[in-house]
């Protein structure tokens, strides 16, 4: 009976351990960023990895969320008559939520899963002990580049989606659904404000980060093989899809709140 | 026992737990003398990985002292234990060769790091002439790790652990899993490394008993944990110990086979 009501109670501990591990791990890799030998090298080819390549994956998944996005709200706002809203509310949606978010999934599951596997790898190849015995830091030479890359790279590619999916709403509305463009340009200028593409920008450089240190951390602490790689994969990229999402709903009403304090 | 020799690295009653119940390492003494081949041999799970994981820092002690050249390692700080290990050389077991740089810049990557003094013509020549030295060939250069031979690989990393002049040169079961001819030329290899460098102290960890014996000044057998004998060939051969004495008839046996 004891013992059953101490499962519980290390499952608790183990967690708590599991986090505080994670929090040092951040902070020692932002912390090793900081000192030089600086890797620009290193961070280039990562920014080249995580933006450059994700773009056109970015393009194809944005442009079509605009279209379909557009094709739905028409459908729905065509009941009540309020065809001429289909633009700032799928404006609105793209760029408050569904760009960010999309794109932080997306770069999530491509250059997250791709991060957690090289550095997977690397330890279960013994790379990253011989990194660490030629004198070069580990944490400072594979993750923070990673990290920093994210950072600036996720939300460049936000910005990508939001315009193309943009581009695809604009399309289908006017060009298939046959609203009057210079109806649907005005609404979307009268009600996307700069402060929604800013909220945009800064919950994709926390996603950017929350998916980068995930997946970093389960490739750097990985054990066992070829099957440990494919476990540290998994669970860095599941553990990230889902945090990204919870994390959002805290972000969004963080902004909020923000916006309305220093209106 | 080892004579009066200068000693560059010295553990002082070595433990190692991971769970707090079993000690892969258990009360562990011993001295590995300056300028000297020493072979660690042992049994598959004897600690011999966990042994030389300390040795180079990678792992801490649960207690006891690790010496390198008489400064503690145990109790250095990450920093400066980074800055410490530049003076070791490391040939790992799959020679942990970074998969997407060639060859040569495997070469040239520790001196790149360390040596910023030179320009980037000196450091191609110190890496050129490393990789010549462990007889590899110009062709060979920049073709990427994939498409080496086992044997080639292990003649890289080697290449890559001398490339900064260590002081202490280790070697992680260099000839696992090469067949005897290669294993031969990996030992000769060996011998060569150490017969060229002035004053390097080598340290071998392997299960060969025939290659521990004809290439270490110095043996010394790990079991559960402890140093079971420390000392030369002869020592060996003339050991009332039961364990050692199945150990080398049994190794010598599969050895000539």
């Amino acid at each position: 009976m004891k013992q059953m009501l101490l499962v519980p109670i290390h499952y608790v501990l183990s967690v708590v351990e599991d986090v505080g591990l994670f929090m040092i791990f951040c902070v020692d890799s932002i912390r090793w960023g900081f000192r030089p030998p600086y890797r620009y090298q290193e961070l280039m080819q990562h920014m080249e990895f995580i933006g450059n390549k994700s773009v056109l994956i970015i393009v194809l998944t944005g442009s079509f969320t605009g279209m379909v996005f557009s094709f739905q709200v028409y459908q729905g706002f065509k009941i009540v008559n309020a065809q001429n809203l289909v633009g700032p509310t799928v404006a609105l949606g793209i760029t408050r939520e569904l760009g960010p978010v999309l794109t932080g999934l997306i770069v999530a599951a491509r250059a997250g899963g791709a991060m957690a596997a090289r550095i997977g790898t690397m330890r279960v190849t013994e790379q990253i002990d011989a990194l660490d015995v030629m004198g070069v830091h580990p944490k400072q030479f594979l993750v923070s580049p990673r990290i920093l890359a994210a950072l600036v790279t996720t939300p460049l590619l936000t910005a990508l989606f939001i315009y193309v999916a943009l581009i695809g709403s604009h399309f289908v509305s006017v060009n298939m659904l046959g609203l009057d463009e210079a109806i649907f340009l005005h609404k979307v200028y009268q009600f996307l404000e700069p402060k929604d593409i800013g909220q945009a920008l800064f919950k994709a450089a926390v996603f950017g980060f929350i998916f980068s240190t995930i997946c970093t951390h389960k490739g750097y602490y990985t054990r066992g093989g070829a099957r440990g790689v494919g476990n540290a994969t998994n669970e860095g990229v599941v553990k990230s899809m889902v945090l990204i999402i919870v994390s959002d709903y805290f972000l969004t009403n963080l902004a909020t709140i923000y916006y309305r304090m220093f209106r | 026992m080892v004579g009066k020799e200068e000693i560059a690295i010295e553990c002082i009653d070595l433990k190692k737990t991971f769970n707090d119940k079993d000690y892969v390492l258990n009360g562990l003494n011993l001295q590995i003398p300056k300028g000297k081949i020493t072979v660690l041999i042992g049994f598959s799970g004897t600690g011999k990985s966990v042994l030389m994981k300390h040795f180079l820092g990678l792992e801490r002690p649960s207690s006891g002292q690790i010496k390198v050249f008489d400064e503690d390692i145990t109790i250095m700080p990450d920093e400066l234990l980074t800055l410490f290990r530049r003076r070791f050389g490391v040939l790992f077991q799959n020679a942990a060769l970074f998969d997407d740089l060639t060859v040569i810049d495997n070469v040239i990557f520790p001196i790149k790091e360390h040596r910023i003094d030179l320009s980037r013509a000196e450091r191609t020549e110190i890496a050129r002439e490393r990789l010549k030295q462990v007889g590899l060939d110009e062709k060979d250069f920049g073709k990427l790790p994939s498409e080496l031979s086992g044997g080639m690989r292990k003649r890289v990393g080697l290449a890559r652990a001398i490339a900064l002049d260590p002081e202490i040169l280790f070697y992680d079961e260099p000839t696992t899993g090469l067949d005897p001819i290669m294993t031969e030329m990996v030992d000769n290899l060996i011998l060569e490394t150490h017969k060229h460098r002035e004053g390097l102290t080598s340290v071998v960890i392997t299960h060969d008993l025939s290659a521990a014996f004809r290439i270490g000044d110095y043996v010394a057998m790990l079991d559960k944990g402890k140093i079971l004998l420390h000392g030369t060939s002869k020592d060996f051969f003339e050991t009332d110990i039961e364990l050692v004495k199945r150990f080398v008839t049994k190794g010598l046996h599969r050895g000539e086979s």
